[in-house]
């Protein structure tokens, strides 16, 4: 018998060889240094000659640019540099030309010729752990994002009671229950008519206390399930918003479970700037500025915020609507080339803001900013039966005026802010508004910061180690199977080629412990072939012919290869389905890893062998092959 | 070569009670001595410093301890120039802080920081639950695969060697006092699935050879197919360690944990597909009959 493959799968074999190679060409191509530059506002353009400028400007302080570039629609431009080491003095002097109109960020910039671009091939992405750069995991605190919602219901039911004529008193809040009293019966009917009506996000509970009817307003699961789903998702978008402000590229901004987000930024070694942005934990309140006869029980008086030079001011307790309501605020000229802040509400925010505005044309309006600050302090816990002083910040809010503005007409989900110092003041105010955006505070789970050497290294360390371990095993195959170790060895540099396009083409990550995984597979890669080398020698000592113990040893292996690849494949998937971030990464290029060893340990290999000795008659097989 | 048949299973008892002996000593270890468990477990906070020369931990350390951080953990990670602070904390700016404060207090020296970290509490205990949870998850998945490709014989056999490979290996972890982080359980699962492969590559032999050989010898059947996977067994793990030997030499030291992991998962691997596995089929009374499905009997009931 003879061992011959069909034209057709020769082909094939060629076929995704050459698709392999091109698509894992990007790779070789090492990514440029670059300052990338956009706008403050997303309308901001960036101009041609700025980038022309910007160049005089580097090549004048010494620091050699390798071209510049426009992004199509104009939002953004890249000055591409050749050293690495550029990079900090150059944003240094970009910032200085721009002024602060701009965002300048530290980049990466791919170098893929356009030919390999227009057939969607790109490099690998590469992990924080190799790129460098910095990693946080935020907490959402659900339970200040219920007590906030609470506070707005608080604000709106008094507000009903108020223009329905229902006479109640006020009691204080249980937790997240609301409290009203009413001493009427007919005033309680009325009231529960009203929720009934409007509110059947609460259950209602009645009571007698003190002579009074108490109704007990609590939230229902459903909306609370609401709230906090609400929370997550409107933190995340704010989240995304603020990383868009620092300008960098190719950011990621995830959900992680309930309550968690996470925020990579390659590049990115001045955390604390990048913290700064992230971390405002802030809200914003819109309220009425306080009446002058205002009983003192309804008003809360508030400093203004630093550098604003106003003296403290009284606004009313009932909250108009809070930050997370803002879809965008930006800072612009009015027709008399003033400065002034648009204002851009959701849809409910824009009702209620309709309602608040309407009767009270020609008084004041504030906007308190709200920030969480951490207070180091500690408490005494048991821990594993010893009483000790547990760490356990707390959080105070500061709550300041960052805007008191005379309302000039009823105002709908756009309104504007005039009157206002000067252009920095409004694009200042314009930032926190749209940073305010949280719908409850954040804090740092987790924070991971990767110098750009340390990242290098890694990427030198896995190269190496790629290498080595591709020769080590390919001597060893070479030494113990000979001519079929050396036709194996082949089929393995296809296999990593195919590896690495693969990954390439899914836009996986490549992390430090993916090239782990790559140098483990090259490893585990050799086995399928092990297992067909070690079965075709014992059929040719069991005294078949050469062509039939090939044939054979493909054959019979085949069951014992497709099971332990396919529970080594199990594993991956389950790591992946499991770990977070450089875990991930080992799992992707494992699980990868399995399927291209499979098919070029099995077809390739075979077609080789075919190829070489298919045709032969004899009957032996030369030491020299095997 | 492949003629003689080694009687592997002559030594099965011996074998069992060293891996009995083995398991004991992990969890004796793992009680006593209990995993090290770095950052991403355990929460807190890491700073990886590189000076441009060797540096003297004992100055690190003083400063840290003039700072109020006396219980900081200074090492040096891979050369003498490198050091690695690690610190239980909850507050997510220490990390950042004690970079700061030695920067300054080694002003003269080189510093430059690779690394800060900070991983919170609750984090960290997430984690610990979650790769225990996929362990078992891995587990049992695998146990499901081999008892339906093979038999729930084999997969108890089987099982019970992963988790004598896993104990084992987490043991000696524990032993070394190997930092066991993410890319460490990583590894270990790894290892799990390398054993995995070696122990279902003879399995997949026993049933082929139950089929073909005209004996019930189970002990045998076994012997012959040991002896016959046994050049493979060998090729795969000594190409295996000379891959993580590469990387444990030149990978640098993040991947150093997860190199010992491997190799020291390889070489158990190899041993316990061979005696615990295998043994244990032989304790299992597997028969023919459990891989070949009865034929149902045709009856005759003409007269």
């Amino acid at each position: 018998m003879l061992n011959r493959y069909p034209l057709w799968k020769y082909l094939l074999i060629v076929a995704v060889l050459a698709l392999g190679l091109v698509y894992a060409t990007p790779n070789l191509y090492p990514d440029d240094p670059a300052i990338q530059i956009s706008g403050i506002s997303s309308t901001q353009t960036i101009q041609q000659s700025d980038l022309a400028r910007i160049e005089r400007a580097l090549n004048d302080a010494g620091i050699a640019t390798k071209g510049v570039e426009l992004s199509a629609n104009a939002s953004s431009g890249l000055v591409r540099l050749t050293e690495l080491g550029d990079q900090l003095p150059a944003q240094d002097i970009v910032r200085r030309v721009l002024g602060n109109e701009f965002v300048v960020a530290q980049n990466l910039a791919a170098t893929t010729p356009d030919w390999l671009l227009n057939i969607g091939a790109g490099p690998m992405k590469l992990g924080l752990d190799l790129a460098g750069g910095v990693h946080f995991l935020l907490e959402v605190d659900m339970e200040k994002a219920i007590e906030a919602r609470i506070n707005v219901y608080d604000s709106e039911l008094r507000t009903l009671f108020r223009n329905e004529r229902i006479r109640y008193r006020s009691l204080p809040k249980q937790g997240n229950v609301l409290q009203f009293g009413f001493t009427e019966s007919a005033d309680l009917s009325a009231a529960q008519r009203q929720l009934a009506s409007k509110y059947n996000e609460f259950q209602v509970t009645s009571t007698r206390r003190d002579n009074m009817d108490v109704l007990r307003l609590t939230l229902t699961d459903a909306k609370m399930t609401e709230i906090r789903e609400y929370s997550v998702r409107q933190n995340l978008t704010t989240v995304r918003n603020r990383v868009n402000e620092l300008g960098v590229a190719e950011p990621l901004v995830q959900r992680q479970g309930a309550n968690r987000i996470v925020v990579e930024l390659p590049g990115v070694q001045d955390t604390a700037e990048a913290k700064r942005i992230l971390g405002k934990t802030a809200n914003l309140e819109f309220r009425l500025a306080a009446e002058p006869n205002a009983p003192r029980a309804t008003i809360e008086t508030f400093e203004f915020r630093d550098g604003m030079n106003r003296p403290a001011a009284d606004v009313e307790r009932s909250i108009i609507l809070t930050g997370d309501q803002v879809t965008d605020a930006q800072s612009n000229f009015d027709e008399n080339g003033q400065p002034q802040v648009n204002i851009r509400l959701d849809g409910h925010g824009g009702e209620l803001m309709t309602r608040a505005t309407r009767n009270n044309v020609g008084r004041g309006m504030a906007v308190l900013f709200i920030e969480q600050r951490e207070v180091p302090s500690t408490v005494m816990q048991e821990v594993d039966g010893v009483m000790q002083e547990v760490s356990a910040p707390t959080f105070v809010e500061e709550k300041t005026i960052i805007s008191l503005a005379t309302i000039q007409s009823t105002l709908g989900n756009q309104f504007r802010i005039t009157g206002l110092g000067s252009p920095a003041e409004a694009s200042e105010l314009a930032l926190l508004l749209r940073a305010g955006g949280l719908a409850a505070p954040m804090y740092f789970a987790e924070e991971r910061t990767i110098g750009p050497s340390l990242g290098a290294e890694n990427i030198a360390n896995g190269v190496a180690a790629t290498q080595l371990g591709f020769i080590l095993a390919m001597l060893f195959m070479v030494v113990v199977y000979r001519g079929f170790g050396f036709l194996a060895s082949i089929a393995l540099s296809f296999n990593l080629v195919l590896l690495l396009a693969l990954m390439s083409l899914l836009g996986a990550t490549l992390t430090l412990p993916g090239i782990a995984g790559i140098v483990l597979t090259l490893g585990m890669a050799i086995d399928a072939n092990v297992l067909i080398f070690a079965r075709v020698r014992e059929e040719l000592a069991a005294g078949s012919s050469a062509q039939r113990a090939i044939h054979e040893g493909f054959d019979k292996a085949f069951s014992a290869i497709l099971d332990s690849n396919l529970t080594t494949l199990l594993v991956g998937v389950i790591l992946f389905a499991m770990g977070s971030g450089p875990i991930k990464g080992f799992a992707v290029t494992l699980s990868l890893g399995i399927v291209t060893s499979l098919f070029s340990a099995i077809l390739v290999t075979r077609a080789l062998i075919n190829l070489f000795l298919g045709g032969r008659t004899s009957r032996t097989l030369s030491k020299l092959w095997l | 070569m492949l003629n003689k048949t080694i009687n592997f299973m002559r030594w099965r008892k011996p074998f069992y009670a060293i891996a009995l002996l083995f398991s004991l000593f992990s969890i004796g270890s793992l009680a006593v001595k209990q995993l090290n468990f770095g950052l991403e477990f355990t929460g807190g906070a890491l700073v990886e410093l590189n000076y441009s020369e060797p540096v003297e931990l004992e100055s690190i350390r003083q400063t840290l301890h003039g700072a109020g951080w006396g219980d900081a953990i200074v090492q040096n990670f891979g050369s003498t120039s490198d050091v690695i602070i690690r610190l239980a904390s909850e507050d997510p700016e220490l990390g950042n802080q004690i970079a700061r404060l030695i920067q300054r207090e080694d002003a003269e020296q080189d510093v430059t920081i690779k690394r800060v970290e900070f991983i919170g509490p609750q984090v960290g205990e997430e984690l610990r639950d979650q790769g225990g949870l996929g362990m078992l998850l891995a587990l049992a998945g695998i146990m499901l695969y081999v008892a339906l490709r093979f038999q729930l014989k084999f997969a108890v056999a089987g099982l019970v060697a992963l988790l004598h490979d896993a104990i084992f290996t987490l043991g000696l972890l524990s032993f070394f006092g190997v930092p066991f982080d993410l890319t460490v359980l990583a590894a270990l699962l790894a290892a799990v699935g390398y054993s995995l492969n070696d122990t279902i590559v003879v399995f997949d032999r026993i049933r082929e050879n139950l089929r073909l050989m005209r004996t019930s010898d189970l002990t045998h059947v076994i012997n012959v197919s040991t002896t016959q996977t046994l050049a493979r067994t060998l090729a795969t793990s000594v190409s295996t360690i000379l891959v993580l030997m590469s990387l444990l030499m030149v990978g640098g030291e993040s991947l150093q944990g997860f190199a010992i992991t491997l190799i020291i998962g390889v070489v158990i691997g190899t041993y316990s597909s061979i005696y615990v596995a295998n043994g244990l089929l032989i304790n299992l009374k597997l028969t023919r009959e459990d891989l070949i499905p009865k034929q149902l009997e045709e009856v005759d009931d003409r007269p």
